[in-house]
């Protein structure tokens, strides 16, 4: 449980855990602990389990070595939006305050074997890893970050795509943040997409797919349009391996698959190649 | 006679508007309101996308490259191009032109009505996502100016993917909207029949992208809508191309022009703690 570390000290005392995890996938019933020592992957059929933002920055970078910053930017509500359940400014600040931190992502720079490098995450249960004014404003400051240190830019990506609640203005955070990579790219910096479960969406059809080299955690779900979406439009079933990684990577969008064990190790060794 | 921008209508009834299919399409501007259209084909990869086109336009000695969705007029032109839904071939030949326009000092002219990109599957099998943002990437660096112009529907990453412009314009009754208000109302208010609601919450019309700073300005409609007098409507667009074509020839060129741009889309959605929700 080294690389898993609470959120937050001010979050409210866990109800006791149950000692066991039925897996989501294959419905396997896993000793909790054998299955955080895991990486939340499970034993029996391989099945990747989402993670928040805090637990993928402990995989991914050297003990220690983080340093967030962009934690000053909270969701707005340049709408004023309201839904038949209520208020979104209230959703919003109701999320920052159970996950402890401001945003969808979570930005900063960290070490990956010594190598410092600029890091955005996405977290999927800040709702639903969505992309907003905020998130787009913390994934820019943090590619502007990487332009102004030299270093390579590493995105993470877990997302069903904009935020609807914040309009047009979270669509435009689609263009926004690739001219931000455009920058980068002007730059001549490395630009590493990682993508896991899922990315969907309009973070699909903006940074998450443009990497210098796109790497994915197997299984993961990969694609624009939803699967529903698609078969009620051209009224067939979709095969069952649609939009996944390996989908993905057979397609020519994904360059490597890695398991969660060696993905920081993947990595390292890619980033090694650049030499400039 | 033009309706006036400042007057108020429900956002749902210019939802109706903005999808009317008597509003002229692409086809209809490239050879109504150009006095030559010289389309181009493919993208040089796998297809044609009749749902995006392109080609060198003219109007009067003003020379552009005018791209844009086509939703088509009949009925068995509006399936055979997918009703302006495009395909990733679609966002690639766009690429292409607006490459090839920067390449011969041509400004971009991108005409934007589409419910959204297409949900299929060859169109995720070829990279749908990657493609849309492939093109954002693209126009985001391009040495040569876009106007980008909303004529009908500006549905979420489907339209943006040819309508990120130095300058941004939207018709009166065009809707510009990160979901579609039916879609939007079947997520947040389970319930497909709350469009109405869902498209006034959404803020999808054009006074309310120029209070959002989204769009640089309205282009007015006929009485009654483009459909009433598309004749009108043409007209009108031709004489914002013209208009706003010398504005941005006037402006930046080169990397101050990508440097503007880029300037440009950096405030949008700029962080105000002011306007942060209180945690
Ligand atoms: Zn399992």
């Amino acid at each position: 449980m080294s690389w898993f570390t609470k959120s937050s000290p001010a979050a409210p005392p866990e109800p006791l855990p149950d000692i066991w995890h039925v897996c989501s996938k294959c419905q396997s019933h896993i000793f909790k602990k054998e299955w955080e020592d895991d990486l939340k992957v499970c034993p029996k059929c391989g099945h990747h389990d989402r993670l928040g933002a805090r637990e993928r920055i402990a995989l991914l970078v050297d003990p220690g070595s983080f340093r967030e910053f962009g934690e000053e930017i909270l969701p707005s509500d340049p709408l004023g939006f309201a839904d038949a359940k209520g208020p979104y400014a209230a959703k919003a600040a109701a999320a920052v305050k159970k996950l402890g931190q401001s945003e969808s992502v979570v930005t900063g720079s960290g070490d990956v074997n010594g190598r410092r490098i600029v890091l955005a995450v996405m977290d999927f249960r800040f709702l639903g890893g969505s992309l907003s004014t905020g998130c787009g404003e913390k994934i820019v400051l943090a590619i502007e970050h990487a332009i102004q240190f030299k270093r390579a830019f590493v995105m993470v990506s877990a997302s069903g795509g904009a935020r609807m609640h914040e309009g047009i203005l979270s669509l435009m955070q689609m263009g926004k943040t690739c001219a931000a990579l455009q920058r980068l790219a002007a730059a001549g910096l490395p630009y590493v997409s990682i993508l896991t479960d899922p990315t969907t969406g309009g973070v699909s059809a903006s940074y998450a797919l443009l990497g210098d080299v796109n790497i994915a955690e197997p299984g993961t779900l990969i694609g624009f349009a939803g699967r529903r979406v698609i078969e009620t439009t051209i009224k067939q079933k979709l095969p069952d391996d649609f939009q996944t990684a390996e989908y993905q990577r057979d397609h020519g969008f994904v360059d490597i698959i890695a398991q969660r064990k060696d993905l920081k190790s993947v990595l390292a060794r890619v980033l090694a190649y650049r030499v400039k | 006679m033009t309706s006036s921008p400042a007057k108020r209508v429900a956002a749902w009834d210019v939802v109706q508007l903005a999808r009317n299919p008597g509003r002229p399409t692409l086809r209809d501007y490239a050879s109504r309101m150009c006095d030559e259209f010289v389309e181009l084909h493919g993208d040089r990869v796998v297809a044609d996308d009749p749902a995006i086109v392109g080609g060198f336009a003219r109007i009067g000695d003003v020379r552009f490259m005018l791209i844009g969705h086509q939703k088509g007029g009949s009925t068995e032109e509006r399936i055979a191009c997918r009703f302006g839904m495009a395909n990733p071939d679609g966002y690639r030949k766009a690429d292409r032109l607006m490459k090839l326009a920067e390449k011969w000092g041509l400004p971009v002219v991108a005409l934007v009505d589409t419910a959204g990109a297409y949900p299929g599957l060859e169109a995720e099998a070829r990279g749908q996502g990657e493609a849309i943002g492939r093109s954002l990437l693209v126009m985001a660096g391009l040495k040569t100016p876009i106007l980008a112009i909303v004529t009908g529907e500006g549905g979420s990453g489907g339209a943006l993917g040819i309508a990120v412009g130095d300058r941004v314009l939207m018709l009166r009754n065009a809707i510009y909207s990160v979901i579609s208000p039916e879609g939007c109302a079947s997520i947040l208010w389970r319930d497909g029949a709350k469009a109405p609601e869902a498209a006034e919450a959404l803020k999808i019309t054009a006074p309310d992208l120029m209070e959002l700073g989204v769009v640089d300005g309205i282009v007015p409609e006929p009485d009654g809508g483009a459909h009433a007098d598309p004749a009108l409507a043409i007209a009108l667009v031709r004489e914002a191309v013209l208009e706003n074509l010398r504005k941005l020839s006037d402006g930046p060129s080169g990397d101050r022009l990508v440097e503007a741009r880029y300037r440009k889309l950096r405030a949008m959605g700029a962080f105000d703690p002011k306007k942060a929700v209180k945690a």
